[in-house]
């Protein structure tokens, strides 16, 4: 990154002096993501795939698209009723602008929540009410112009849809639900972005967003085993695809792919090969994440029905999802409307514990954090917390877990349990007031780099301060875009804190059946005290 | 970003001075005195019913609450069941303490960067002008009932007498018509002295300001300064309420019309302002709805039929891989 | 559906609180009352001001009054009549007022209870006459 923080940290907060509608959006290099390749929207069978790019005066817009965008905000205006109201109510008190890492990192004021919302407001007025019809512009309406559709691609994508706002907002107005809807809008004319079409087109055909086909799936998994074969001593066997298991086991694809997710991946793995679990994991509902999250509703759908259908053709149980956060809130909120009832599963029941999941009575799917917690609880983890004793770690509440479920005390009490050294960041920085990474939704991409490390500031300040104040040297988390975006976001704001999964550590603490005494960690560095040890 | 200001107080002077001129004129003050009112109530009354089912048409297809404290897991995990309710009851006071507390605005913060710090610091006045000027508002509209209630029940006379707590002044004066004002005031300065709220402000914002300091003003000069006959007002307004309205007698100053009117135009404009925020919080799906989607299946009346990438046709795809790779297929070919 | 009754019973519920004065009101409309003026004050024909006045007035006036009698020591009330003759009146609401005026219930209490009014007068002072009654 060609600018440095503190150059980043001067952040100007006045608004211009032109009238917003009036302040065109910055296509510069770098202020922007790259389209969808032609290739992908035709294989998703999406509209108007062509070669374009935002930099380009000309977007190539279907001819009737004013129409398109018109018929399909009518339609979900009458599909939704949370766009409705949200398109009515507020009243611009002002509460949510400096809740947004974007505003906050960038002083940007389309970057405030409601305003974000009245790029889209603004056409809705003008199409859908009086005052808008009869006042225009008086009444805070406009045209809908190729200058609107440009700015809603630039500012719907500069949100991570990580709903803190909407904590905030006096009525609830969630403005990922407000950027959702556009978005979908968006993709009705063509206009999306390769990193969210990619891993859609991918996730349909290979089963994951990083298009891994089933043998190379197997082969990253076994790579792991030998991995933790050397680290413990404990030979792995882990089963795919395998009919009359207890469980599937679904995780993001991400966390099979690169560093520091895969030691996340073999913490799963050891815990479930320590606790005896009769599980299988899935080359073809091997995604946890959904990017059709970020797309529409139907391609969320499409994606998801993945993990009720492959649990329904091996005849498992119940299913256990792994650390995501995205994936987590389609799970909570959408997927068994989507794509239930689940009836062919049974209610989760810890096969080790006897605990049964009331919790996840419909769904029948729980977080491994739930999972684990539980196991703790019980005493059936034999745990060595003093091996995570070089580690300072602070937590990071993922936005979804924590603002679209409520998953906040059960990582906390599995982290306590494996570390020693645990310190929180300040209150208005975590929980339910926790900030995003600052890439989320899609948005996880390089070109935007400058955008994504502004708004991961309030995320990395907060770490800043509990690395300054104790020496925090890790960050947990339990979302794989979090792991993948949070290590060069410490890199620039807070060198020297790394980043771990939560079952990173519970790996590292667990002590094995059969196990040989450990001098590496999950990421074969030497564990402190194993060198010295020989010394002596 | 003055002409939105410029434009909402031209528009309540106006309609003020309309009616002023009008109460003024025999003829007319049936019209501002009757007609207009009673086509306000009507207009709001409709409305609003009219808006509020406009948002009921749509369904709510999915349950997104905004969870804001811990779900309901394992037994020993503390589940928070306001915040994060998976119950009828607990959404019922989730939203209790967000219509009549302002809950979520009372969580409002301020961020600043100071040096290389992000720093937030609690900002309670917003909640607190908030809070003090919807209270207000409905002490004085209650009060107000006194004017439209024969014999007027001791309830009203209660409010009355915690209102003007302090005795000051004759008449005595009521606490909540200043509070009114006051708080009407700080929010229109709040919206002109912060930059940001003053970016995103709106005639939509002003106008409805200027027409309640309007009203509020009006009422608190015809109370303490022109000391209007109340007992002529009452003839009015009791005639209004039982459908024999009559013209008040001529003494009365043509304020009243004035200040009714501005009521009569915040009644016909509410419904399709902004202002439905009052109905609209009711509705809001991140706040009315129970985290309970894992529990209980949330139905969406337009779930659509789908096709995606079934099992069969990605082993279709991958089948021969699969096999050199071992993993159990469906079909050996 | 379920949904559909909780919001058709809040809009209910809306609607019967916005339109409570009809119907509370209903068919115990009353006329506003009148005044009434009591023999003694018939008979003295005029006030301290004209009766338009006192009817605006007569809250201030009491005020000015109270002040007048409490903190200068000063009990007189000048009021120069039609004629321009001055007449004196001791500023007393028990003695000169309700003097006159001595059917306190019909005369203030009907106009202050239909404006629903309380004068915190009476915390102080005793309508003279009503305290015959009780002594009785």
């Amino acid at each position: 990154m060609k600018i440095k923080p503190d150059e980043m940290l001067k952040i100007n907060t006045k608004p211009p002096k032109a009238h917003w509608m009036d302040v065109p959006p910055d296509f510069s290099e770098g202020k922007y993501l790259y389209p969808a390749k032609p290739k992908t929207l035709e294989y998703l069978h999406l509209p108007n795939p062509r070669d374009w790019s935002p930099a380009d005066e000309d977007w190539k817009l279907p001819e009737n698209w004013q129409k398109i965008i018109h018929d399909g905000f009518k339609e979900r205006l009458d599909k939704y009723r949370s766009l409705k109201v949200f398109m009515d109510i507020c009243v611009r008190c002002g509460a949510c602008a400096d809740k947004c890492h974007f505003y906050i990192g960038g002083g940007d004021p389309k970057n405030m929540p409601v305003l974000r919302a009245e790029l889209l407001r603004s056409i809705y007025r003008n199409d859908f009410t009086i005052f808008g019809k009869l006042f225009g512009r008086l009444a805070g309406a406009r045209k809908l112009t190729p200058q609107v559709i440009k700015e809603w691609f630039s500012y719907l994508y500069q949100c991570t849809e990580c709903r803190r706002c909407s904590v905030f907002c006096p009525y609830g107005i969630d403005t990922a639900e407000i950027t959702m809807m556009g978005r979908e809008l968006l993709n009705l004319i063509g206009v999306n972005i390769n990193w969210i079409k990619d891993p859609v087109s991918n996730c349909s055909r290979t089963g994951n967003h990083l298009g891994i086909q089933p043998q190379n799936f197997k082969e990253i998994i076994e790579f792991f085993c030998d991995d933790i074969e050397e680290i413990t001593g404990v030979k792995i066997n882990p089963s795919f695809n395998r009919k009359g298991a207890e469980v599937l086991f679904v995780t993001p694809s991400g966390d099979a792919f690169a560093d520091p997710g895969t030691y996340t991946f073999m913490g799963y793995l050891m815990l479930f090969e320590h606790i005896g679990l009769d599980y299988t994991l899935s080359t073809y509902a091997s995604e946890g994440g959904n990017f059709g999250l970020f797309t529409s509703s139907d391609m969320m759908k499409k994606l998801n029905a993945k993990m009720y259908h492959e649990a329904k053709r091996l005849g498992v149980k119940h299913i256990i999802g792994g650390e995501c956060g995205h994936m987590w809130r389609v799970i909570n909120q959408y997927m068994d409307t989507m794509n239930g009832p689940a009836d062919f599963l049974e209610v989760p029941k810890s096969p080790i514990t006897g605990t049964v999941f009331n919790s996840a009575a419909s769904t029948k799917m729980i977080h491994i954090a739930e999972f684990t917690a539980d196991l703790i609880r019980n005493n059936k983890l034999k745990l060595d917390p003093s091996r995570n004793d070089h580690l300072r770690v602070t937590w990071h509440d993922s936005c979804n877990t924590a603002r679209a479920m409520g998953l906040l005390d059960e990582p906390r009490y599995v982290l306590n349990a494996v570390c020693n050294n645990v310190f929180e960041m300040p209150p208005s920085t975590t929980r339910e007031y926790t900030f995003c990474c600052g890439s989320g939704s899609g948005t996880n991409t390089e070109e935007i780099m400058e955008q994504r490390l502004r708004g991961g500031l309030p995320r990395a300040n907060a770490v800043k301060y509990v690395h300054d104040k104790y020496d925090v040297n890790m960050l947990g988390c339990v979302c794989a875009i979090d792991r993948a975006v949070l290590p060069p976001l410490m890199d620039y704001w807070v060198p020297g804190v790394a980043v771990t999964g939560l079952h990173e550590l519970v790996g590292n603490a667990l002590v094995m059946d059969g196990e040989i005494e450990r001098t590496l960690n999950l990421r074969m560095e030497d564990l402190p005290g194993a060198e010295g040890d020989t010394d002596e | 970003m003055i002409v939105n200001i410029l434009m909402s107080l031209v528009a309540v002077v106006v309609l003020g001075a309309i009616a002023f001129a009008g109460g003024s004129v025999p003829g007319l003050q049936m019209v501002f005195g009757i007609w207009i009112p009673y086509a306000a109530a009507v207009i709001f009354l409709l409305g609003f019913i009219w808006r509020i089912f406009k948002w009921a048409k749509s369904p709510v297809p999915f349950r997104i609450p905004t969870t804001c404290g811990q779900q309901k897991s394992l037994s020993w995990i503390k589940h928070n069941s306001i915040d994060n309710p998976t119950t009828t009851k607990g959404v019922i006071l989730r939203m209790f303490f967000e219509i009549v507390t302002f809950r979520s605005l009372f969580r409002n913060t301020k961020s600043r960067v100071i040096g290389d710090r992000v720093s937030y610091e609690w900002e309670i006045w917003l909640w607190l002008a908030a809070l003090a000027f919807h209270y207000s508002f409905l002490t004085v509209v209650i009060r107000h009932m006194r004017l439209f209630l024969e014999p007027v029940p001791a309830c009203i006379g209660i409010i009355e007498t915690l209102d003007s707590f302090f005795q000051v002044g004759l008449p005595v004066v009521f606490a909540s018509g200043l509070v009114l004002l006051g708080a009407a005031l700080y929010l229109f300065a709040r919206r002109v002295l912060i930059p940001q709220v003053k970016y995103i402000s709106m005639i939509a914002d002003y106008f409805p300001l200027f027409l309640i300091i309007g009203i509020a003003g009006t009422g608190l000069y015809m109370r303490y300064f022109l000391r209007v006959d109340i007992h002529a007002i009452k003839q009015l307004t009791m005639g209004l309420v039982t459908l024999k309205a009559t013209v008040p007698p001529a003494n009365v100053s043509p304020m009243l019309y004035a200040h009714l009117f501005l009521v009569s135009a915040l009644l016909i404009y509410f419904p399709f302002s902004k202002l439905m925020h009052m109905g609209g919080v009711f509705l809001s799906p991140t706040r009315n709805l129970a985290n309970n989607s894992r529990i209980k299946r949330h139905i969406n009346p337009w779930n659509p039929d789908l096709e995606f990438v079934t099992y069969e046709k990605y082993e279709n795809e991958f089948r021969e891989k699969m096999i050199e790779a071992g993993l159990p297929v469906e079909k050996e070919s | 559906m379920n949904e559909k009754i909780k919001i058709i019973a809040g809009v209910a519920i809306f609607a019967v609180i916005f339109t409570c004065p009809l119907w509370i009101n209903m068919g115990k409309a009353k006329e506003a009352p009148v005044p009434v003026l009591a023999e003694k004050a018939k008979a003295a024909k005029a006030c301290i001001l004209p009766k338009d006045e006192m009817r605006a007035k007569h809250m201030k006036i009491l005020d000015g009054w109270r002040n007048s009698v409490v903190r200068d020591g000063q009990r007189i009330h000048m009021v120069k009549d039609a004629d321009g003759k001055e007449k004196e009146y001791e500023m007393s609401l028990s003695n000169t007022c309700l003097g006159c005026h001595t059917n306190k219930a019909e005369f203030c209490d009907k106009c202050h209870s239909y404006a629903s009014v309380n004068p915190y007068c009476w915390d102080c002072h005793v309508d003279p006459n009503a305290k015959k009654e009780a002594s009785l």
